[in-house]
């Protein structure tokens, strides 16, 4: 199977690989997936609570090469979105754009779920009212 | 960029030595005949260079020219083998023994076998491939016709123990098959020596052509018969109708020919270059697993699982050099890891983590130096990118986290 000029050039170059201080407040962090299932997406976001803005996004994958180009991907849309523009990320917007294959959309529903899991965590943490709903839970 | 292409999956087919390709080449044009033309020269050119293939491939395996039947490779040879024994023999039983590493050929033919009304048990494995011996033994039955047992196994190169085997399905007088397309031209193959009495194999596995292969059918001390399974012009002694492929099987001769007198050298050198590149890889990286038995393994396999890394991702590293495969669901259709490797009792993890490299008789010293390189450059990549990997690392134990499964 061929990739796609966008999955490899995210899977050569991710964007926001790493990790943020989980403990701290204004953290938000998704865990979703299972090593059995062959992929681990953690996505973390750091949110700005005047303005509710997402100020930075990190990640980190266990996956294929797919899996791995959606969660960058979805770390670079996440920057500088409010919490509620984040929420409205589909996975399909990641399917589109990294043009995956009917075998590897799972990996974009993981995306979304972690994008969803993280903001979850954060309010949360912050005892704002949840509006984050995951899709596989 | 690198422009590099480097070969290191020789199970999954092997290139045509140039001097088997030189082999087959008159036979394309200046010798086109139908080796069952049986009343011009062109039919007895052909029918000459066939008998002669069969020579040298009966030869390489120690058994008579008329036990070879010619078939498209060894998947017919395995549904031959399976459901022409299942339907020759089907009055003294309806019961076939093999095991749950075998390759899709063969446990597909028994799946079909099985709604034909036949009884297939499929045994589990040891912890290390090979098959239990007690368990076998227990698994027979007085319906039992056959049991089907693969030489060498694809994946992890597990060598079975055939000859007690062979002894087993001796004394209970049962049939006994095996898939031998890893085996035959890599290491010493003797089917009668063992009591193997049906034998599937091809020539792309051994430096020959694809589309050609051939079943071992004992003729003698039992004479096996089986049904066969293509109808028409009554070739390969009725077991098995078409038109020969007349360069396929001078070519798939010759490889064989080749196959009998460097095996041993190749073997050695392999086994070195293999033992090479397993050492420098678990010695370079930390958390790497052997799959399968190392003392019972083919000499040019060997497959590796590096924890906490996953099969596809990592071949995506090096894939534009190196070639490759893994147990990863990421690279099968089903999207579920590699059976095989779960049926050794791997975790599903361990099996998304593996890496098969099966080297050949083009593999080159410096290759190995190449891909121990690339290898440990792309784990070390994929670990920084790994939650689980630092997550082990925090010393946190993987197991006792309840994952959001999907």
């Amino acid at each position: 199977m061929a990739y796609s000029e966008k999955v490899l050039e995210h899977f050569k170059h991710p964007r926001n690989v790493g990790t943020l201080d989980k403990s701290k407040k204004t953290v938000g962090t998704g865990l979703v997936g299972a090593p059995e299932c062959g992929d681990v997406m953690r996505l973390q976001i750091e949110v700005d609570p005047s303005s509710n803005q997402i100020v930075d996004a990190k990640f980190k994958t266990f996956g294929c090469g797919s899996a791995i180009a959606s969660s960058s991907l979805a770390t670079e849309w996440l920057k500088g979105k409010t919490i509620d523009e984040a929420l409205s990320i589909d996975n399909m917007d990641i399917v589109e754009e990294l043009a995956l294959p009917p075998v590897k959309i799972h990996c974009s529903v993981l995306a979304e779920d972690a994008i969803k899991g993280a903001i979850k965590d954060y309010q949360e943490k912050n005892g704002i009212e949840i509006t984050a709903k995951l899709a596989t839970h | 960029m690198d422009n590099r292409l480097i070969y290191l999956d020789n199970n999954a087919t092997t290139p045509t030595d140039p001097r088997v390709v030189d082999t087959m080449l008159p036979y394309f044009y200046q010798h086109p005949g139908n080796a069952a033309s049986r009343n011009h020269p062109f039919g007895w050119t052909a029918e000459e260079a066939v008998d002669y293939a069969r020579e040298q491939i009966a030869n390489l395996i120690s058994v008579e020219s008329k036990e070879i039947i010619f078939t498209s490779g060894a998947t017919e040879s395995d549904n031959l083998a399976l459901k022409g024994v299942f339907e020759m023999y089907r009055r003294k039983g309806n019961h076939i023994i093999t095991l749950k590493t075998e390759h899709k050929a063969v446990l597909d033919s028994c799946g079909k076998i099985e709604k034909m009304g036949g009884e297939v048990t499929y045994l589990d494995v040891n912890y290390d491939g090979t098959v239990d011996l007690a368990k076998l033994e227990a698994a027979i039955k007085p319906s039992t016709i056959l049991v089907s047992v693969m030489w060498a196994n694809n994946e992890t190169g597990v060598i079975q123990p055939m000859k007690e085997i062979g002894e087993i399905c001796a004394k209970h007088g049962v049939l006994l098959m095996s898939d031998a397309t890893q085996a035959v031209g890599k290491i010493p193959v003797n089917p009668k020596e063992v009591g193997v009495h049906l034998m599937a194999f091809s020539a792309h596995k051994m430096y020959g052509p694809k589309g050609v292969g051939a079943l071992f059918v004992n003729r003698k001390k039992p004479r096996v018969k089986v049904t066969a399974q293509m109808d028409g012009g009554g070739h390969e002694r009725g077991m098995r109708s078409g038109t020969l492929n007349v360069p396929g099987i001078v070519g798939f001769g010759k490889a064989a020919e080749i196959a009998g007198q460097e095996m041993a050298q190749d073997s050695e050198r392999l086994s070195k270059l293999r033992d090479k590149l397993q050492k420098q890889l678990m010695d370079r990286l930390e958390e790497v697993y052997v799959n399968g038995n190392e003392g019972h393994r083919m000499p040019h396999v060997t497959n590796l699982s590096f924890k906490h890394v996953e099969g596809e991702g990592l071949m995506m590293t090096f894939n534009q050099n190196i070639a490759v495969s893994s147990g990863s669901a990421c690279t099968s259709a089903s999207l579920e890891p590699s059976y095989v490797l779960v049926a050794l009792g791997l975790g599903d993890d361990l099996a998304h983590s593996s890496i098969r490299f099966s080297l050949g008789r083009f593999t080159t010293d410096e290759e190995i130096d190449y891909a121990v390189e690339a290898l440990v450059k792309g784990v070390n990549h994929m670990r920084e990118l790994s939650p689980i990997w630092e997550m082990y690392k925090e010393g946190i134990d993987l197991d006792s986290v309840i994952w959001a499964e999907h």
